[in-house]
């Protein structure tokens, strides 16, 4: 072994110097002991509770309640009447208030942003940087479509549905409640929104910018719960379900809306090829690659987590990839280096650990950089499997954690097929200098957002959606008015 | 001495073949036996679709545009034998015009449902519409012929292949449809049409897990059923009216791409 290669498996960490820890404060944070139900613009006492903690550390933050059905049911009737006044208002009015929201959501943006991650476990740098600046400019964009949906429908007379149900996941709450109540809202639907049962802190301080907008009471209603409780809003008398999560519950979800007339989209899970060829920025790709899966723990359902390299830079791809994860700081979410923060919650954690172990026995090999992990709380390191087969587990099922399975190829025509061989189908990504080929790849690959040389970007204005197995519909753009609206094409 | 006139035997239309029911089965309909197609079918059929659907997608709009016009070419020249199998002339005429309306759609569709996206960075994004795969429909009994090709028309002009399961109490229209089919340069497999007993297909067409979307227009009391076995692989679900003409139609058979295309020099 010559000296380079002996220094190249060493760890790359200069051990002489280390960060200094860079917390941002909880005190902008005015957490309450308990939190009601927010229906009709008031706090209702909950029958039953739970308490949400910080995955963190396991810290108890607040007792939330755990709707009940007959809770649901009455949100949705308190939705529904205040349907009739919301949806006769005009646009221009509707407007109005939903850019209110998206300007208080930018004043308090830092308070939402650590809430976000004492809940959530997310690094605060995302939260800062990625949740709360996207969720603001959802609310901003739907703003304007409130008072032109004639423009976006021509001839079609747009109308709202009535009321909407909606369901979150814990991955991006604040994110995620913004993508659902923006065009609900602009386009003159009133809902009832359920955060997921680990997640529920910023939605419930959501409630403070709805009181602060004025926003009509009713218009927006925040049931918190388990799946009990979103089973109960897919029940309750509402004209349409939006749901987004995994695509075993969309499954049931579909199941159990068939032959109600009420109208669905579904945003689900994903097993995301990104694929480099050997033309690409390797610098750039790694970077890419890092972004793809390590961003928000891979609790991200378009999160690039089969990595295809073309064979001929395969060694060098993932070297560099191996060396840059051993840079990667995990640890304290509110700390401001931090770039992987915890895992979501027990369950998920155990999941990761099942489809982890899975991998090792089918015979792929595990790289982990070496870090330590906090003690309390739930963790995982940063992992890439190589040697990975297309038909293990790994490869095959969503992890939703930060474990990459690198496979390989050799022609594009290749590629294409190893990543379209999922039952999936919510994004791609490409890396190659050469344009055409970036078409040609996007022309192929059957999934709803495809980035090329870029991965993990979302936009307002951008559609976001998937094919086959990972749901219907479209988030953003002028498209995702159309889910909200009777006579609207797509 | 008069002549004895060449019967026709009815079969299905596969893979742009004609074979009789793998069952062998018929049933009676219209006066005359019909295939009754099996489960074994509707998999043929289906096989048939997936083959054929990324060639009838990779062709080129103009050129699918010019095909369907080619089946209302074909069509107006069986107007009379057509007539005799439904309500009537009118309908025929209706079945035909809808296919020339559906054709001149098929090159506009990314315009009208397209979009370019003003995203915050150096990108290009725009979003375009795509066939979403295999499609079944579930045809209406009523009106037998223009009741499936409205169904029909707006799932083939984006670029889907359509497993059609005809008017089970008049589907002897639908086997003449898959004759000015084969002869109309649609693409072997495209179109596959069956009959037979719809409660005994359906279901299998809803649950099958190579179908990306299925149309329960003509389902009635079977459209729970459908919808439910439809989310074994989160099937879109269509459900259109008997006899209807839209962008609506088409849209509901589409999926939306959208692509983040870097600008850089």
């Amino acid at each position: 072994m010559t000296e380079v290669e002996k220094r190249r498996g060493a760890a790359p960490v200069p051990r002489d110097w280390t960060y200094a820890p860079a917390p941002e404060s909880r005190e902008i944070v005015a957490l309450h002991e308990r939190y009601g139900l927010f229906v009709g613009g008031e706090w209702l006492e909950p029958t039953e509770t739970y308490t949400t903690v910080s995955p963190a550390d396991e810290e108890p933050l607040a007792t939330v309640a755990q709707a009940t059905p007959a809770e649901v049911t009455h949100a949705v009737a308190v939705a529904r009447e205040a349907f009739i006044d919301w949806s006769a208002l005009p646009g221009s009015e509707r407007a109005k208030y939903l850019f209110r929201i998206a300007r208080i959501l930018q004043e308090r943006s830092r308070e939402f942003a650590v809430l976000e991650s004492l809940n959530g476990g997310k690094p605060i740098k995302e939260s800062r940087d990625v949740d709360l600046p996207l969720a603001a400019a959802h609310f901003f964009y739907y703003a304007g479509w409130a008072d032109k949906l004639e423009y976006a429908f021509p001839n079609r007379e747009p109308r709202p549905l009535g009321v909407a149900g909606q369901i979150i996941p814990w991955n991006f709450p604040l994110l995620m409640l913004a993508w659902k109540i923006a065009p609900a809202l602009a386009t003159g639907n009133t809902v009832v929104l359920k955060p997921a049962e680990t997640t529920p802190l910023t939605a419930l301080l959501f409630c403070d910018v709805v009181c602060q907008a004025e926003l009509p009471p009713g218009v927006v209603n925040i049931v918190t719960g388990d799946g009990a409780a979103g089973a109960a809003l897919v029940d309750a008398d509402v004209d349409k379900i939006a749901f987004t999560g995994s695509t075993e519950v969309g499954k049931a979800i579909q199941r159990r809306l068939a032959g109600t007339g009420k109208k669905l989209t579904l945003e689900l899970g994903g097993k995301a090829a990104n694929i480099v060829f050997d033309d690409a920025a390797i610098d750039q790709a790694v970077e890419g690659i890092v972004n793809g899966i390590y961003f928000n723990q891979g609790h991200v359902c378009c999160a690039g987590s089969r990595l295809f390299v073309q064979e001929s830079v395969a060694e060098a791809v993932v070297d560099k990839l191996k060396r840059r994860m051993a840079t990667l700081r995990v640890g304290d979410p509110l700390d401001k280096n931090t770039d992987v923060g915890a895992i979501n919650s027990r369950q998920q954690l155990d999941k990761i650990e099942e489809l982890v172990a899975a991998g090792r026995a089918e015979g792929a090999e595990i790289y982990q950089p070496p870090c330590r992990l906090p003690e309390r709380g739930y963790w995982f390191a940063p992992t890439v499997f190589t040697n990975v087969a297309q038909s293990y587990r790994i490869a095959q099922e969503e992890i939703f954690g930060p474990v990459l399975s690198v496979l390989t190829f050799r022609t594009p025509d290749e590629a294409v097929e190893k990543a379209n061989n999922t039952p999936y189908g919510l994004s791609a990504g490409v890396w190659t200098e050469k344009g055409s080929r970036i078409l040609w790849m996007a022309e192929r690959l059957r999934a709803g957002v495809v980035w090329a040389n870029t991965y993990n970007r979302f936009d307002p204005a951008s559609p976001f959606g998937g094919y086959k197995e990972s749901g219907f519909g479209r988030e953003g753009g002028r498209h995702g008015l159309a889910p909200y609206l009777a006579g609207a094409v797509q | 001495m008069s002549r004895l006139p060449v019967k026709k035997t009815y079969k299905l239309y596969i893979g742009g073949g004609f074979p009789r029911s793998e069952s062998g089965r018929t049933y009676e309909s219209q006066g005359q036996n019909v295939a009754r197609a099996s489960r074994k079918d509707v998999r043929d059929a289906v096989v048939a679709a997936r083959a054929a659907q990324p060639k009838w997608a990779g062709a080129t709009a103009y050129n699918r545009g010019q095909v369907l016009y080619r089946i209302a070419e074909m069509m107006e020249a069986r107007t009379a034998e057509f007539a005799e199998l439904v309500s009537g002339r009118a309908e025929v005429e209706r079945a035909i015009d809808r296919w020339v309306w559906y054709a001149g759609f098929a090159d506009k569709l990314a315009q009208v449902l397209g979009s370019s996206n003003p995203v915050a960075g150096p990108y290009f994004n725009f979003s375009i519409p795509e066939p979403t795969g295999v499609v079944g429909i579930v045809a209406p009994d009523e009106p037998p012929l223009l009741g499936l090709v409205s169904r029909l028309a707006p799932a083939v002009v984006g670029g889907n292949a359509v497993v059609a399961l005809a008017s089970e109490t008049s589907p002897l229209a639908a086997i003449e449809l898959a004759e000015v089919l084969a002869t109309s340069d649609v693409p072997a497999g495209t179109v596959n049409l069956l009959t037979g007993f719809r409660a005994e297909l359906a279901p299998w067409l809803a649950s099958h897990m190579d179908v990306n979307a299925i149309d329960v227009t003509g389902a009635d009391g079977l459209r729970s059923d459908l919808e439910r076995a439809a989310a074994d692989n989160v099937k879109r679900v269509v459900a259109g009216q008997s006899d209807s003409q839209g962008l609506y139609e088409i849209a509901a058979f589409l999926e939306l791409k959208t692509v983040w295309h870097p600008i850089g020099v």
